[in-house]
């Protein structure tokens, strides 16, 4: 086991170096294969019309005036053994995991990274339990109850929740029940430690809209899982030996059904974590989302690799987690 | 069984409808049909909104973008500039007043403004005694000096405008404080402080304008012993009536509280009215609008004005349009012609795009008459010294005049037309529906435009602002729009047609128009003190500038405000772009 957890984490390191590498070539290389030069790269980070020599200053400030593989090797020797800064007036020691300074503001990368991941948790957390739960019931009992009302009902609904992006349900839900009927005045993200119920109010509305979006998709999935497995031939054997119908189907049925399902929610839950950017921009949150957003739209090319990296991280660990839970929900893994 | 199959996906499909329609007609609704059109009251434009002196309460403000920098000498934004002063006293400011009136100088930490008496190579200003910092310490004429001198070294704070090392120190011999050996970091030679309260800034050319970067809030002052550099951005030293609260966190918030030291007797302007002011930026576009109409929110700090979606609210509703304000921002929206790229180094094929343009359909893709006035010159009404002409009238609603379009192909000996290639910023809506405008009116005439998009991030640095590749991807046309740093034509004028602002790149004269005669008229009105006198030169160049053809203008560009009921002292100021100024407003 330990063995297995060793070499998972060695593979999530190379990961991590490619995933970098990757950003790295597409924010230096790709506009150098368009002919750009290192002068024109830094002059996207001097203000208006910028002279010569600020863009020279500006361009050895930043580093940009070495080469590329020097640029990646400063960045990965500040993750493993930190880094100096010069803020003019003094050092500064930015210590391992050092993800630089931002190109943009000068500020330190990871305090500030660190500042929104709290954010896009509480938003990921909470609303993975409400889609998951809504989700798999209403597929289940749609599953049972094929082509009842319920069933057409409930499976317009998820094509309904399919095809609405969150930058539309959740503007429309503010516009309902933020400004229209002022239940959930001012949404705004309130740590959970200051007031949890203040924290659970204001998410309210976010979790909803994120999880409208995924219990729809889950909800087909149990439904499509549930009518398959119903169908296998252990069921019938089940139902044979005179068990009780609720025990075939969450026993027997929906614990088939739900294996493929966790391996989706395993990854839905990483990627989320890595920033729920759509529901994020819509509600203001500050989470690694917006962040990633922010950092592209700006080019900020530390900010970008930092965020890249957690989300990687954040994928990387749920896959590592749903492997292991596999092996407690189908009987099938545990050897 | 594939028949109930089929009707059951159907009433799937139909549900899923049913719900997306039902959802899509409340997010619409609101407006009530929106039949009738309002006009904006304006009222902001012409008076001070809402007058009182009544302090305290909370000022909720909102942003839907990030200040670049929150430190005064690092930053460039105009919505930064009037923020700023919230918090730190440049040595001028602009009187907050409505109209041309905002052009005026009130002198802020200076008491008046500065005086030459060789010429504009020397300016002297005389600072206001005990005016005090957060930490109750004197502000002394060489923190001032300590503060201009810091804005020299772009490794440190990049963003700032460069205009004080450009001026001060035209042969970059001094690297700013930071790698000044002087014990006291004060050893740029160009500015003297003969005393406590006295500051001179010396320069070898004359330059008429000074006050106007007076008015910087790089003239901020900074003790050069609070001085973080780099990290001055969290947490400025105010000098003005209120400070940052903790530190402040860009793209996420800023509190201000009032500072303790402030003395209301050393300052005739600031009204400090709330007792706090909460910033929070990056937020949501749309929803900023809708928290401005909800009242929950009293300014979008951006100040280029409200989103489309608001905009009809805006429109169709009698009571926000009361409380709306279409104000001119500066700025031009113009397309700038290469004056290299072939054919159009011939004046002519110039001129031809000049009269060929449909100005009224371009007017229309800039958000119809909220968004745009219709410009035939380069300098915007707005700005002192002005005057509207037409050199090349095409059409009674400016739609092209093709004959005379085509009169001039044929001058430039291409009366069968030519191809090019027009760029414009990919991430803004307006340009690239000009573009198609363009396109089509060029059509007509026999030009062929093909159009490139490029974002708008990168479109000074990697793209249009670099000859080199203008050069190479032969571009004819490119799309651009320029606000001045300052209200002056000197401002508005100087980065767009000065041969000696082409860059290798991150340039702003597009259409690298470098004539002896345009450059002459532009240092010989720096040198003119004298407005009247200015003005007539700065018109004559505009003249210049359009007779080359190099620019054509289509618009000055408006910003629809919306101003809640519950802000006092509000009033449009032309001096930062047309948003309202931020110095006195209070919350009632």
């Amino acid at each position: 086991m330990i063995f297995y957890l060793l070499r998972r984490l060695a593979g999530a390191v190379v990961l991590l170096l490619i995933v970098t590498m990757a950003v790295f070539a597409i924010f230096f290389l790709i506009p150098r294969l368009g002919g750009a030069t290192s002068d024109q790269l830094a002059a996207r980070y001097v203000g208006k019309s910028p002279t010569p020599a600020a863009i020279e200053q500006v361009k050895h400030s930043l580093g940009l005036d070495k080469s590329v593989p020097v640029q990646y090797g400063r960045f990965v020797k500040g993750i493993v053994a930190g880094k100096d800064y010069d803020t003019g007036v003094r050092k500064v020691h930015c210590a391992p995991p050092c993800l630089g300074f931002s190109f943009r503001n000068n500020l330190e990368v990871w305090p500030r990274l660190q500042d929104r991941i709290p954010v896009t948790l509480s938003l990921a957390a909470g609303a993975a339990v409400i889609w998951l739960l809504a989700g798999v019931s209403i597929g289940v009992i749609s599953a049972l109850k094929r082509g009842s009302l319920w069933d057409r009902f409930s499976m317009g609904f998820a094509l309904a929740g399919v095809s609405l992006p969150p930058f539309f349900t959740g503007l429309v839900a503010l516009a309902l029940f933020s400004y229209q009927w002022p239940i959930f005045k001012g949404v705004h993200y309130v740590p959970f430690l200051d007031n949890p119920a203040s924290w659970a109010w204001n998410l309210v509305l976010p979790w909803l809209t994120l999880a409208f979006l995924y219990a729809a998709l889950y909800a087909r999935l149990t439904r499509a899982g549930m009518l398959e497995t119903m169908s296998e031939d252990y069921i019938r054997t089940a139902r044979a030996k005179g068990l009780r119908e609720r025990d075939v189907i969450v026993k027997h049925g929906l614990r088939a059904a739900l294996t493929p399902i966790l391996t989706i929610f395993g990854m839905d839950v990483g990627l989320l974590l890595g920033g729920a950017i759509l529901t994020e921009q819509v509600y203001s949150l500050n989470g690694v989302g917006k962040f990633a957003v922010e950092a592209i739209g700006q080019q900020d090319l530390p900010e970008v690799l930092g965020v890249t990296m957690i989300a990687a991280i954040f994928v990387i660990l749920a896959n590592l987690v749903v492997d292991l839970l596999y092996a407690v929900v189908d009987p099938r893994v545990r050897t | 069984m594939k028949h109930p199959v089929t009707r059951r996906r159907r009433t799937q499909a139909l549900i899923g409808m049913v719900a997306v329609t039902a959802m899509a007609a409340t997010a619409c609704g609101g407006g009530g049909g929106g039949s009738k059109k309002y006009s904006p009251s304006n009222k902001a434009i012409t008076e001070v909104v809402n007058q009182s002196t009544k302090k305290g309460g909370t000022l909720k403000l909102v942003s839907s973008d990030k200040f670049d920098s929150l430190d005064p000498g690092d930053m460039y934004y105009a919505s930064a500039w009037n923020f700023s002063r919230l918090m730190a006293r440049p040595l001028l400011t602009f009187k907050p007043a409505p109209g041309n009136a905002s052009y005026e100088f009130a002198p802020d930490l200076a008491t008046d403004v500065g005086k030459t008496d060789d010429g504009g190579k020397t300016w002297t200003y005389h600072l206001r005694k005990g005016v005090k910092y957060e930490d109750g310490t004197e502000v002394k004429a060489s923190d001032v000096k300590y503060a201009v001198e810091r804005t020299f070294d772009k490794e440190i704070l990049p963003n700032g405008p460069g205009y004080f090392a450009q001026y001060l120190d035209p042969d970059g011999t001094y690297k700013g404080p930071y790698k000044d050996s002087a014990p006291d970091k004060l050893g740029l030679n160009a500015i003297e402080t003969p005393d406590d309260y006295t500051i001179v800034f010396k320069m070898k050319e004359p330059f008429a304008d000074f006050n106007y970067l007076a008015a910087l809030p790089q003239t901020a002052p900074v003790p050069p012993a609070k001085d973080t550099g780099k990290e001055y951005v969290k947490h400025p030293i105010a000098s003005g009536a209120y400070m940052v609260d903790g530190q402040y966190e860009p793209g996420k918030a800023v509190n201000l509280v009032r500072n303790p030291n402030w003395d209301q007797a050393t300052d005739p302007l600031r009204k400090a009215l709330p007792d706090r002011i909460e910033l929070l930026e990056k937020q949501d576009a749309n929803d900023v609008d809708n928290r401005l109409f909800a009242g929950t929110a009293q300014l979008d700090v951006v100040g280029t004005g409200v989103q489309a979606a608001a905009q009809n609210k805006i429109l169709t509703d009698k009571k926000l349009a009361d409380n709306a304000d279409d104000a001119i921002s500066g700025a031009l929206a113009y397309l700038a012609v290469s004056s290299k790229t072939p054919p159009f180094d011939n004046v002519h094929c110039r001129r031809a795009v000049q009269y060929a343009v449909n100005k009224s359909q371009l007017q229309r893709a800039q958000g119809g008459e909220v968004g745009s006035d219709i410009a035939t010159n380069l300098m915007p009404p707005t700005l002192a010294g002005s005057k509207v002409t037409d050199m090349y009238p095409n059409g009674a609603k400016h739609t092209g005049d093709v004959a005379k379009a085509k009169d001039e192909l044929k001058q430039c000996g291409k009366a069968d037309g030519f191809s090019t290639v027009l760029t414009a910023r990919a991430n803004r809506p307006k340009e690239v529906a000009g573009a198609t405008s363009v396109q089509n009116a060029l059509a007509k005439v026999g030009i062929k435009v093909e159009i490139r998009q490029y974002p708008s991030g990168d479109y000074f640095s990697q793209f249009a602002g670099v000859p080199k590749w203008v050069a190479e991807n032969k571009v004819g046309i490119m799309f651009m729009q320029w606000g001045p740093d300052f209200p002056t034509q000197f401002g508005f004028f100087q980065q767009i047609v000065d041969g000696r602002a082409i860059k290798p790149a991150g340039g702003t004269n597009l259409s690298e128009l470098n004539d002896p005669a345009v450059n002459g008229l532009i240092d010989q009105a720096t040198r003119t003190i004298d407005p009247a006198q200015s003005a007539a030169i700065w018109q004559q160049l505009d003249q210049k500038v359009m007779e080359s053809a190099v620019i054509v203008p289509f618009g000055w560009t408006k910003s629809l405000l919306y101003r809640p009921s519950n802000v006092t002292n509000l009033v449009v100021t032309p001096a930062y772009s047309g948003m309202y100024d931020y110095l006195n407003i209070g919350i009632q």
